[in-house]
């Protein structure tokens, strides 16, 4: 909280300075302290605050109704409204952790997701240099056709999609699945990286052939460090949206892969009303995404920009 | 960056093209496949010609979960970019508030969507969700399983909570983007809050915003997940968008020739706003 009083502080002297030096503009001092003032935030500036604080508080509230619920016994969920849990309880989380069914929820999501994640980002490598690098025939036609899978509805392609992985009899493994958000996740990882190593300039590549270099030596030992904040964003981008997607996911699995995210699904339907547990599980799929967000919250928006911003 | 041409590049792509052509174009041809045949069980199929598109074009079902899928694609823009646009501007440009701000607000991008479902579920339940309890204690009655405003008010504002950080991150990306000078020139023509929005930070977001509206576009356009598991598309078809009902017909329903000829019609039209994504950018960066 102090930081946000001196915040405040601070933008109230600017007005003051403002003030002061109008009508000759931009004196020395004032022109440092461009931040502020200069993104024309005037007498407003103050309240300013408010209105991310309160689109954080809206964010919030679901979150903590589902923390709150999820600590609560079925009993007191059902017997009325309440804004905390007064018989405070872990019996949902112990009862997820310990039963196989739900746990092994967990670990089938993990293992498709990061099968996908290590499958996606390996063969985007590659094709991605090509686009940033060189022109061949028909490479526009193919990076805008790889867009258009990103682009794709999933509804499309549930029903074929049973079909060919039942053909191929990969149903209801987490080869599948990860094989599955390929469709839309090697696309994302291609244009992710084709945008962060078009920010490498091309000097490099032609500086370490003359040296010697073979291009996959050139490539792992020198490209690849360069990039690794876009690798890492990848990475976390594959992660995020095979961990989200979930239609695919539930139609290319029946018992042995089911994902989190099903076994879910289920509970809701048939033992009626157990939103403690369900709850509980809702809160265990959050945290991973809270844990990883942290590392890339520098690089999110350029992921989400598809590496142009 | 000028680009050597060298078609060995091929090589490079090889894998991406094989593994999603795999997944792109097998099965889009099983669904091109089902769109112009006729199935009596046992495998036996008939060709059909165009009758599943015309079915599909002309029937009432078709109209009215399109009509639901632009109008709630509509709301969504409307409400989104200028909130979002609104949050970015009004957010610190540096400082420790910084990061906790982009965490907090990306929280809702990483939460599987049909917990996201669930918890909107459980959060707007007329007796004990937090929501739900709170508009009925106002007088107002509020239920989103029996009453299609609530169902729909209820999808909307949880598309809004999902997404709107995705254009506050990018809208964002592009402010902090500006160099200084500009601020410091508006400064000293005298510009008003509002012409430094228009001429100086407008311009600037541009391209992100671009971007933004269109995954929005899209993303909303194939939402399906959400709405599905909050309200099951009810009550009656009140919140049936295009891939519900498609699902629905697929696998429900097991009108294959149905399905199919929809998803044909309505992968089309993801394409045509995939294409005029694609234009806009490509042209966009080249005026750089």
């Amino acid at each position: 909280m102090t930081s946000v009083k001196e915040g405040l502080g601070d933008k109230r002297s600017d007005v003051l300075m403002r003030e002061q030096t109008t009508p000759p503009p931009a004196s020395n001092a004032a022109g440092l302290r461009s931040a502020s003032v200069m993104s024309g935030r005037g007498r407003e500036a103050r309240f300013l605050w408010l209105v991310p604080t309160v689109y954080i508080i809206f964010l919030m509230l679901p979150i903590y109704w589902l923390l709150n619920m999820s600590f609560k016994t079925t009993n007191e969920i059902l017997g009325g409204f309440s804004l905390w849990p007064r018989s405070f309880t872990v019996a949902s989380y112990v009862e997820i952790l310990t039963n196989p069914v739900w746990y092994n929820g967990y670990i089938s999501s993990i293992s498709y997701v990061f099968i996908n994640t290590a499958i996606s980002v390996s063969v985007a490598l590659p094709a991605a240099y090509a686009f940033s690098r060189y022109r061949f025939l028909g490479d526009k036609h193919l990076f805008f056709w790889l867009l258009t899978n990103r682009m794709a509805p999933p509804a499309v392609f549930a029903l074929p999609f049973y079909q060919l992985y039942s053909a191929i009899n990969l149903f209801d493994t987490p080869w599948a699945v990860a094989l599955a958000h390929c469709l839309f996740n090697i696309p994302l990882a291609v244009w992710i990286l084709e945008g962060f190593m078009s920010g490498v300039p091309k000097e490099i590549d032609e500086t370490a052939f003359i040296d010697g270099y073979s291009w996959p030596r050139f490539f792992v030992k020198i490209f690849m460090p360069l990039i690794a904040s876009g690798i890492g964003v990848t990475a976390f981008f594959c992660f995020m949206f095979s961990w989200v997607e979930l239609l695919l996911a539930k139609t290319l699995t029946s018992v042995a892969a089911k994902p989190i995210a099903a076994v879910m699904t289920r509970t809701a339907s048939t033992s009626g009303y157990e939103l403690g547990l369900l709850a509980a599980a809702g809160v265990l799929t959050i945290v991973p995404g809270a844990i990883v967000i942290w590392f890339v919250r520098n690089y999110i928006a350029k992921g989400f920009a598809l590496g142009r911003v | 960056m000028d680009k050597t041409w060298n078609n060995k590049a091929w090589f490079m792509v090889l894998p991406v093209l094989v593994l999603v052509a795999f997944n792109a174009i097998i099965p889009l041809m099983t669904v091109v496949n089902y769109s112009v045949q006729e199935t009596f069980g046992n495998n036996l199929f008939f060709f059909e010609g165009v009758k599943w598109f015309q079915e599909v074009l002309n029937s009432p079902r078709f109209h009215s979960s399109l009509l639901r899928q632009f109008a709630f694609t509509g709301l969504i823009l409307l409400i989104e970019v200028p909130l979002g646009v609104a949050v970015a501007l009004a957010m610190p440009r540096s400082g420790p508030w910084v990061a906790v701000c982009l965490v907090l607000m990306s929280l809702p991008l990483l939460i599987p969507w049909n917990v996201v479902g669930a918890m909107w579920n459980i959060f707007a339940l007329p007796d004990i969700g937090l929501l739900g309890y709170v508009i009925n204690a106002m007088g107002i009655s509020y239920n989103f399983t029996s009453q299609p405003l609530s169902a729909w008010f209820t999808v909307v504002l949880m598309d809004v909570w999902h997404w709107t950080s995705l254009v506050v991150l990018l809208a964002y990306a592009g402010l902090v983007s500006i160099p200084d000078a500009y601020y410091q020139a508006a400064k000293i023509d005298g510009a008003s809050r509002w012409s430094v929005f228009r001429f100086i930070q407008l311009p600037k977001m541009k391209r992100v915003l671009t971007i933004a509206v269109l995954l929005r576009f899209m993303d909303s356009f194939m939402v399906y997940t959400e709405p599905f598991v909050l309200t099951g598309g009810g009550p009656g078809n009140a919140t049936t968008f295009l891939s519900i009902d498609l699902v629905k017909a697929a696998l429900g329903e097991f009108n294959l020739g149905i399905a199919a000829a929809m998803s044909i019609i309505y992968f089309l039209m993801t394409l045509l706003v995939s294409w005029l994504f694609y234009t806009l950018m490509t042209q966009s960066e080249a005026e750089g």
